[in-house]
């Protein structure tokens, strides 16, 4: 985490070092506590199955959160993140695992941007895809 | 059918801000900011190690730029199940709710950021209604799209970054899922059996039996699938069952991508098929590449149990 990587390091089609997270009830009200978030369905299992789900499922900011750090892990302390776009899909529950994968698909070196395809997938599907555009220094 | 009466109430909502700008209670401080980390396991020490984030360009400790929307949410007020609308946003879906669109899902969420927050900032947040859509069927039900955008400002006014948010609002179209107990995995979805009733259960009945059936006129002959009440040919309402030998042909079929439904493995090929009785069938065509599924392929019926539910598929005649 000390090293920062740096723009000339990264070309399109580098891989991101996987994370996988094992899903526990402490993670997903954890991170929904430190959002702030306490829209009922992400720390109260009733409240969950009364909307249908089998228990109480991730927040989209821990979410976001998940593929921030996913990102800054390997991009290192000196990137800066520009821009976190994400399609949600399947809810992320106790019990299941969620993948992290990405991928670098462009690097602008007048911007000094690179964007990276990410994926959070769990035993459902796609729990998110998208884009994370990070800045690097040169 | 769209909903005239609610898209007539919505409407006015499309352009509208939530209220006045929302402010943070807190200033960006270390102790929100070390909880969000530890709750995201993330180690990066420009968020809480002041001497390292003075070496990087941060220049400092920084919040982490995916926390923006946590400095202004309202925390425990949250789950008052009694707090009334507070806002136009809240008011919006009170009306969906009205309507019957008591679902809601988040589909898509876009963060741009153009600074990162500071220790002793605080955060200033202004959200507009920004569009909402065309009545859509979708996989939960029918629904609406609504788009809302916020944009965070720092007690300078100079803008920290914005987030998109798309969100359906719907009709729930099926029961909730079983609950489970504790920590175990959440079962694999299965397929979604069809209903039965009592126009159709003597033909699903029948398959449970190993049996693909046809429902036959009794006054005229015509026969008839899927399994209805009343004789499109001659309108009568007497009729019999008899066996199919389950041969045919493909007459049309789609490989389907998408919505993926629960218990496939997708894509999928999905078969019209012309039963050599004369009806036609509905049914995935498995084991044969899609590439050589062709109109006219001459195919057999099996009965298999699939995703807890017994099904007729078709394979390519050998
Ligand atoms: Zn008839």
């Amino acid at each position: 985490m000390s090293q920062s990587r740096r723009l000339g390091d990264v070309k399109v089609g580098d891989a991101l070092p996987d994370l996988d997270v094992e899903l526990t009830a402490a993670i997903i009200v954890g991170g929904a506590i430190a959002s702030r978030d306490f829209t009922p369905v992400h720390h109260d299992r009733s409240a969950a199955n009364a909307a249908g789900m089998s228990d109480v499922f991730m927040n989209i900011l821990t979410t976001n959160g998940y593929l921030s750090r996913f990102v800054t892990d390997w991009a290192g302390p000196d990137a800066a993140l520009a821009k976190v776009a994400i399609r949600l899909g399947t809810p992320n529950t106790p019990g299941d695992t969620m993948q992290l994968r990405g991928e670098v698909t462009a690097v602008d070196p007048e911007g000094g941007t690179v964007d990276i395809a990410v994926a959070a997938k769990n035993s459902w599907g796609d729990h998110a895809t998208g884009t994370v555009t990070v800045a690097l220094p040169k | 059918m769209p909903n005239a009466a609610l898209e007539e109430a919505f409407a006015p909502f499309v352009g509208q801000d939530f209220g006045p700008p929302e402010i943070a209670r807190d200033p960006v401080n270390e102790a929100m900011i070390r909880q969000w980390c530890d709750a995201m396991g993330d180690a990066n020490p420009i968020h809480w190690d002041a001497e390292a984030a003075a070496k990087t360009h941060h220049g400092g400790i920084v919040a982490p730029p995916t926390m923006l929307q946590a400095w202004i949410l309202p925390g425990v007020r949250l789950a008052d199940p009694d707090r009334p609308p507070s806002d136009k946003q809240e008011e919006l879906h009170a009306l969906f709710n009205q309507h019957g669109y008591t679902g809601v899902v988040a589909t898509d969420c876009e963060f741009e950021f153009e600074r990162y927050l500071r220790v002793g900032d605080r955060v200033t947040a202004k959200a507009t209604i920004e569009s909402i859509s065309e009545e859509k069927a979708t996989a939960l039900g029918i629904g609406y799209f609504v788009v809302t955008r916020t944009r965070f400002e720092n007690q300078d006014g100079e803008l920290v970054g914005s987030m998109v948010f798309r969100v359906l609002k719907f009709k729930p179209s099926q029961p909730p899922q079983q609950a489970s107990s504790g920590d175990a995995a959440p079962a694999k979805p299965q397929r979604i059996p069809a209903p039965r009733g009592h126009d159709n259960g003597w033909w699903w009945e029948a398959l449970d039996r190993g049996e693909l059936m046809i429902q036959k006129c009794s006054q005229c002959g015509t026969l008839r699938h899927p399994p209805r009440p009343m004789c499109h040919a001659c309108r009568s309402v007497d009729w019999e069952e008899q066996p199919s030998a389950g041969t045919g042909s493909v007459h049309s079929y789609v490989i389907m991508h998408h919505p993926p439904v629960p218990g496939y493995d997708f894509p999928v090929a999905v078969a019209l098929v012309d039963l050599d009785e004369g009806t036609r069938i509905v049914a995935n065509v498995v084991d044969c590449p899609f590439e050589d599924i062709h109109i006219g392929m001459k195919v057999e019926c099996s009965i298999e149990e699939l995703g807890g539910v017994k099904l007729p598929v078709f394979r390519a005649t050998s």
